[in-house]
């Protein structure tokens, strides 16, 4: 099938970037949309132009890589799937298709279709873990943890860092990202303790970095790859009040 | 051979790690604060080192070339992680793990570094799961086990699908909690080109930074390579598209030699190729294989859709040719078979490369719900990709190169032959034989980078406490410096037409087809000629676009590339010499009467080391004899 390419170039961080339009013929329906962009490439390349830069690694949806907003949802269309795991048999013959970076004050774009997203290990920095240092660890069924929990912290732990919440809130909220991690170690015996304080910690990391405020409007639920549920940003709203009840 | 001291520390097996421990230098908290390590790699190795170095008190400075470390390629194991924990009271112990690696290894690896992995496996968990961890659980609120293939007890804790994803992210946030506390300071999007040595140590790294495109130094006292491994050699493969060889390449041509290259996994069940520009293969986890029954049809050739193919006229072949382990043998045994029907013309699909891979009757016996609680999300992503519902009917899947069991040869303290330069992880040969069990990468990668490395370091580092920190304006990193600017330059200038992917494709094709599932004598040659004209024609006709100074993807992938050519010969030299047939290295020149691997310890009971000799010399091979003690050597039958 043929496809219309619009797609963010941009040289570098300090360059402004624009849309250029790419005519692609050939295109097969057993491409994932990442193969579509490397036989893009590879046109380009063989005709003396520069390849578009973008991220992956994986290519199954789980290192979180890739983050491309396709006509307008991250992701691009299609459920519970990241950009390498879109499948080109989304698209019809004629279809255009507009590619952009992540857009948010807090993911600055390096260079085409890659926005930095540094700013999330900064939040985990400010509080993401539980403090146990190696050899410290008491055997491992001595902490049992009702299976109900556990489910739960793992639905929350499948976060990926994709940022795909962010480029689809309007306020560029990493809530949901920040909510995933407090209520994964929340739900945890281990991690209980200190979860008011990690809560408390990292929604101030998220503020200091520019990220909006959440306000509810669930775009970044509808959004997230993996399908981490509202109800954790409700379990973090719990955990920050603690706090401030405590402090 | 002097070059190979492997520092097995005297005593009964079971006694080896603790004697060791209690007599290794220390070096106290003081010195600790004043000495520097470098960790390449930020997988579950990596990650997990730098995290207990700099807990320890050490300076750390780690490098990934992905922008966060937590995308490391350890994020996409599925299926588990093994432990002699013996929860499920089914008879296991801290030896039947090790006697079960090293069986899985084809008795090519090392016994004691074994038993020390298997026994360190139980600390690994109880640190993961304190680090919260969310491996799956019983009703009780206990961990959960489950079986893998190669064993006949369940050892392995998972979590869902997605456990090296979980294990990783572990070991990322003890990462970031040193980063915060400023003992680790993290370098991403950094690819290491080479290696700086200083009077015979390893003192640093040149790396070069993949957005401003500036070539930098960094030195430190000791440096720790987990770089994992380079199966992306295949071109396809089921590895990240990003993994690559050059960080222990460039410590393999500064001296550090390099072991059993052409030891690679090739994994059972990935799914099949679909199109010519396909990047990657998606793996499907082994413990499908638990529930999962593998088939071809009984008549060659045979189109018709499974659900027409009845009962009695469908192959189970693993379960008739190896009727004790049926679907559960290891991988090596499963990938050759799955190639021995479709080479047969059994094969199903269009190509007639894939066999079947049926749920029909776990899902029969045990109800659609259990079957979607153990693998709904890899039913998923099946699913997704190939547009087939795997409750309604068979997946097809064929074998992809996996796991690199070679690497760099490393002594009991995972020293390679470069003093202060240590290997960890994937990168180094040292635990997994020749052939790796499921679920013991995670344990294997764990393991060294909480447990072993960080007591075993200290030992060399204690020597180092009056050595002051190493400045990079020394001439060997400008030599360094300088060489890895050249090396970029020639790349650049050779500005011809073809793209650096097409190259890749291609000498993957050549190590697929020649030094993949089987190989003989004549197409290793072959390959080996092969392998010498397309890097000919690479250095004359590669085309990379855009410039030095910036963000550019093409380079990377040619600088890795451009090793690849030099690896991948190593790969078929080290073939070639292993006339053999052990774990998933297969010689058809080598095999008994029914076409299983025919080991020849005789000859062959040896890790085959190689020395680097200089641009377009032939590398030298060491061996360290092989010398079993304690395992019980056997035939490796599965039938």
């Amino acid at each position: 099938m043929d496809i219309k390419l619009k797609i963010w170039r941009q040289k570098g961080p300090k360059n402004q970037g624009n849309f250029v339009d790419y005519n692609l013929t050939g295109v097969s329906k057993d491409m994932s949309f990442l193969e579509m962009i490397d036989y893009l490439n590879k046109k380009l390349i063989e005709n003396g132009d520069e390849p578009v830069a973008y991220e992956h690694d994986c290519r199954e949806g789980i290192c979180g890589s890739c983050a491309l907003y396709i006509n307008g949802r991250p992701h691009g269309p299609g459920d519970l799937v990241t950009t390498c795991e879109l499948r080109m048999t989304k698209f019809t013959d004629g279809d255009t298709i507009v590619i952009e970076p992540w857009r948010a004050r807090s993911f600055p774009v390096i260079k085409d279709l890659i926005a930095d997203r540094f700013a999330f290990d900064k939040i985990m920095e400010a509080g993401g873990f539980i403090p146990v240092n190696t050899g410290s660890a008491p055997e491992a069924n001595s902490i049992p943890v009702p299976k109900e929990a556990s489910d739960e912290a793992f639905d929350a732990a499948a976060c990926i860092g994709c940022g795909a919440c962010v480029a689809a809130c309007k306020n560029s909220s990493a809530m949901l990202f920040v909510a995933a991690k407090v209520s994964h170690l929340a739900l945890l015996p281990q991690g209980k303790s200190e979860s008011g304080k990690r809560a408390r910690a990292m929604i101030a990391k998220m503020d200091e970095l520019g990220f909006g405020s959440c306000t509810n409007t669930g775009a970044c639920e509808a959004e997230c790859p993996k399908g981490i549920s509202l109800a954790h940003i409700a379990r973090l709203n719990r955990e920050y009040l603690k706090e401030g009840f405590r402090s | 051979m002097s070059k190979l001291v492997s520092k097995i520390p005297e005593g009964p097996l079971a006694d080896k790690w603790n004697n060791h421990k209690n007599s290794v230098k220390l070096v106290n908290p003081a010195n600790k604060a004043r000495l520097e390590i470098i960790v390449v790699g930020t997988g579950l190795a990596g990650s997990s080192a730098a995290a207990t170095l700099a807990e320890l008190g050490y300076n750390v400075k780690a490098f990934c070339f992905q922008d966060s470390p937590r995308r490391a390629h350890s994020v996409a194991a599925q299926g588990g992680i093994n432990a002699a924990k013996n929860y499920k009271n089914d008879g296991d112990s801290v030896f039947r793990l090790f006697n079960d690696i090293i069986k899985g290894g084809d008795y090519r690896s090392r016994e004691a570094n074994v038993y020390r992995a298997a026994e360190v496996s139980n600390q690994t968990i109880d640190q993961m799961v304190a680090a919260g961890v969310p491996f799956a659980r019983e009703y009780s609120g206990y961990l959960d086990n489950r079986s893998f293939g190669g064993v006949q007890v369940s050892r392995t804790f998972y979590a869902r699908g997605q456990t090296g994803q979980q294990c990783l992210l572990g070991a990322y946030s003890s990462l970031i909690r040193q980063i915060a506390k400023g003992k680790v300071t993290m370098y991403s999007r950094r690819d290491m080109i080479d290696l700086v040595l200083v009077e015979g140590r390893a003192r640093g790294i040149i790396t070069r930074n993949l957005v401003t495109g500036e070539i930098e130094r960094h030195s430190a006292h000791a440096v720790v390579l987990a770089s994992g491994g380079y199966g992306t050699i295949y071109y396809l493969s089921t590895l990240a598209v990003g993994s690559n060889a050059t960080a222990a390449w460039a410590a393999h041509k500064k001296g550090a030699l390099f072991s059993n290259p052409s030891f690679v996994q090739i994994h059972p069940t990935s799914i099949p190729q679909l199109n010519d520009y396909q990047a990657k293969l998606t793996l499907m986890s082994e413990s499908l294989r638990n529930d999962g029954r593998i088939w071809v049809p009984k008549e060659k050739g045979d189109k018709r859709h499974p659900s027409e193919i009845s009962e009695d006229e469908r192959d189970y072949y693993l379960e008739r040719r190896y009727p004790a382990f049926g679907n559960l043998v290891p991988r090596d045994v499963a990938s050759r078979a799955a190639k021995e029907r479709c080479d047969a013309g059994y094969g199903v699909g269009e190509t007639g490369l894939s066999v079947y891979l049926d749920f029909s009757r776990a899902i029969e016996k045990q109800g659609k719900g259990a079957i979607e609680n153990k693998y709904g999300n890899l039913f998923e992503m099946y699913k997704k990709i190939t547009g087939i519902n795997p409750y309604n009917e068979p997946m097809r899947i064929y074998p992809a190169g996996h796991y690199t069991m070679g690497g760099l040869w490393v002594d009991y303290n995972l020293m390679t032959t470069i003093p202060g330069l240590f290997a960890i992880g994937e990168s180094n040969f040292s635990d997994h034989g020749a052939n790796r069990l499921g679920a013991g990468s995670l344990m294997q990668c764990s393991g060294d980078g909480y447990f072993i490395l960080p007591v075993t370091i200290g030992d060399y580092l204690a020597d180092e406490i009056r050595t002051p920190r190493i400045p990079t304006d020394l001439p060997e990193f400008e030599k360094a410096e300088k060489d890895v600017v050249e090396k970029i330059q020639s790349l650049m200038a050779v500005n011809g037409t073809q793209t650096v992917t097409s190259f890749h494709k291609r000498l993957g094709r050549i190590m697929w087809d020649l030094c993949g599932m089987v190989r003989n004598e004549d197409g290793l040659k072959e390959a080996l000629n092969q392998i010498a004209g397309l890097k000919e024609e690479f250095w004359k006709d590669v085309k990379i676009p855009g410039t030095v100074g910036e963000l550019n993807q093409e380079l990377e992938k040619a600088v890795k590339v451009a090793d690849f050519f030099e690896l991948g010969r190593l790969m078929c030299r080290d073939a070639l010499e292993r006339k053999e047939s052990c774990g998933a290295h297969f010689r058809e020149e080598s095999q008994t009467p029914d076409g299983e691997a025919q080991r020849i310890d005789s000859e062959y009971s040896y890790v085959a080391a190689w020395e680097y000799q200089g641009e377009g010399k032939d590398h030298t091979l060491h061996k360290e004899e092989l010398t079993f003690k304690d395992a019980r050597i056997q035939k490796r039958s599965y039938k």
